[in-house]
C-alpha cells in the first residue's frame, strides 16, 4: 500500500521535528534544532531496518519516493515566494555583508572539497556491495 | 465565465500552484534544452523564474511573500511553505546511501562550526566599518549573514533596534538567494560531486533553502547530503548567536 511509505515519512517527519523542539528546549534556544536532520536520519535507519526484513515493498517505497521527486518543483514554488523586492532594496550592507559571507565560505568548502582523496567509483552506483567496494578502490590520486 | 475560472483557482490554490510549477518546469527545460544546449540544468533556470516571479509579485502587491502575496498564486505559499518544503527534503533521505554519509561526519561538523562563525565574523565586521559600532548591532547583523533565521531570532534575544532586525533578515535573504543562483555556477570550483562535498558544502554555506536549491539546480543525487547537514546549520546559529558570538564580539568591542 502507497499510504503506508507516505505514513512512514509523516511519522519520521513529525518525530525529528518534535525531537528537535525538545533538544531546543534542552540547550536553551527559541529555535527548532536540526529535526529536519533528525528526521532525515530516522528515515534512513527505518529504511535500514526494514528493507533487509522484506517490510518495504515497491509500493510502500513509491509513497516516499514520490514526494523526494517532488522537491525540485516544491524548491521552485518556494524561490517564488522570497522576498526578492526588499533583498534588492536591503542597501550595501546586507548585500557586502552576504557577499562576503558566501566568498569566503566558498573558498572554504573548495579548499576543503579539493583535499578529498579522489576515487574512481560512483558513489551514487547502486546495489548491496558499493560500499564495500568504495572502501577498497579509494585510490588517492592528488 | 473569467471569473468562475478565478474564483476555482483561488479556491484550489494548491492544485493550481501544482499545475502552474509544472508549466514553469516545462518552460525552463525548453530553455535548457534549445537557449543553452544544457549547459544550464533546466532546474536552475527553473528556479531563476520562480525568483522573478517573486519579484514581480512582490511589486505588484507590496507584501513579503513574492508570488504567494497574489490571491491567484496564494497556493504557491502552500506549496513552497516550510510544511512541504520539509516533508520533501526528508523524503530525499531515502536516497542516501547510509555508508557515504558515515564518511563525512568529523568534516561535516568541522564544515557546520565554520560555517556559522565565518560568516559571522564577515558580517559583523561589514557592519562595523558601515557605522554599526555597538556590540548589539554587530552581533545581530553578523548572525544575519548566517541565515535569515538566525539573524532575528539573536537580535530578539540580546534586545536589537527593527531596523538592524530587517537589516539582518534582509542579509539572510540576499545570501540564500545568492547561494541559489551562485552554486550551479560555481560547482566546479566548489568540487561538487561527491556526498561528502555536497556535506561540506551544506554546513560552510548554511541557509537550508539556498543549500537545497543550490544543489537541486547542480545535481539532484547531492541534495539529501547537503540537506543532512545544513538543517543543522540554524539550529547551530541560534544556539551560539546570542550566547558565545555575543559575547565574544562584546569582549573584543569593550
Amino acid at each position: 500500500m502507497i499510504i503506508y511509505g507516505t505514513a512512514l515519512l509523516a511519522i519520521c517527519h513529525l518525530l525529528g521535528i518534535f525531537l528537535g523542539d525538545l533538544l531546543g528546549k534542552i540547550v536553551g534556544v527559541q529555535t527548532n534544532v536540526g529535526g529536519v536532520g533528525i528526521a532525515m536520519m530516522l528515515l534512513i535507519f527505518a529504511r535500514m531496518f526494514m528493507e533487509p526484513r522484506g517490510l518495504l515493498p515497491k509500493p510502500t517505497e513509491a509513497g516516499v519516493t514520490f514526494w523526494a521527486a517532488i522537491y525540485i518543483p516544491v524548491v521552485i514554488a518556494m524561490a517564488a515566494q522570497q522576498n526578492v523586492v526588499a533583498a534588492l532594496r536591503g542597501g550595501y550592507v546586507a548585500i557586502l555583508a552576504a557577499f562576503g559571507a558566501i566568498v569566503c565560505c566558498a573558498c572554504i568548502i573548495a579548499l576543503i572539497n579539493h583535499l578529498e582523496p579522489k576515487s574512481d567509483v560512483d558513489p551514487f552506483a547502486d546495489g548491496p556491495d558499493s560500499a564495500d567496494s568504495a572502501a577498497v578502490n579509494i585510490k588517492p590520486l592528488a | 465565465m473569467l471569473s468562475i475560472l478565478e474564483k476555482e483557482i483561488i479556491n484550489n490554490g494548491l492544485v493550481a500552484a501544482f499545475a502552474l510549477v509544472g508549466f514553469i518546469v516545462l518552460i525552463s527545460g525548453f530553455i535548457s534544452r534549445k537557449l543553452t544546449y544544457g549547459r544550464l540544468q533546466g532546474s536552475a533556470i527553473a528556479i531563476l523564474i520562480g525568483l522573478a516571479l517573486a519579484y514581480w509579485g512582490g511589486i505588484y502587491s507590496g507584501g513579503q511573500k513574492g508570488l504567494a502575496d497574489i490571491s491567484l498564486f496564494s497556493g504557491i505559499g502552500l506549496m513552497g511553505g516550510a510544511m512541504m518544503r520539509d516533508f520533501a527534503i526528508v523524503a530525499t533521505a531515502f536516497e542516501v546511501q547510509p555508508y557515504e554519509a558515515r564518511k563525512a561526519g568529523l568534516i561535516g561538523i568541522l564544515s557546520l562550526f565554520l560555517g556559522v562563525v565565518v560568516p559571522f565574523i564577515v558580517g559583523a565586521s561589514l557592519a562595523y566599518c558601515f557605522g554599526y559600532k555597538d556590540a548589539v548591532s554587530m552581533t545581530t547583523i553578523g548572525a544575519g549573514a548566517v541565515t535569515y533565521i538566525v539573524g532575528p531570532v539573536t537580535g530578539a534575544a540580546i534586545g536589537a533596534s527593527s531596523d538592524v532586525m530587517a537589516l539582518s533578515i534582509t542579509t539572510g535573504v540576499i545570501k540564500a538567494i545568492m547561494v541559489m543562483i551562485g552554486t550551479p555556477i560555481a560547482a566546479k570550483f566548489l568540487g561538487l560531486r561527491t556526498p561528502r562535498s555536497a556535506m561540506v558544502f551544506g554546513g560552510l554555506a548554511g541557509t537550508v533553502s539556498g543549500v537545497s536549491a543550490g544543489l537541486a539546480a547542480t545535481d539532484r543525487r547531492l541534495v539529501p547530503y547537503g540537506a543532512l547537514v545544513a538543517t543543522f546549520h540554524t539550529g547551530l546559529g541560534c544556539f551560539m548567536g546570542p550566547s558565545v558570538l555575543y559575547f565574544a564580539t562584546k569582549a573584543i568591542m569593550a
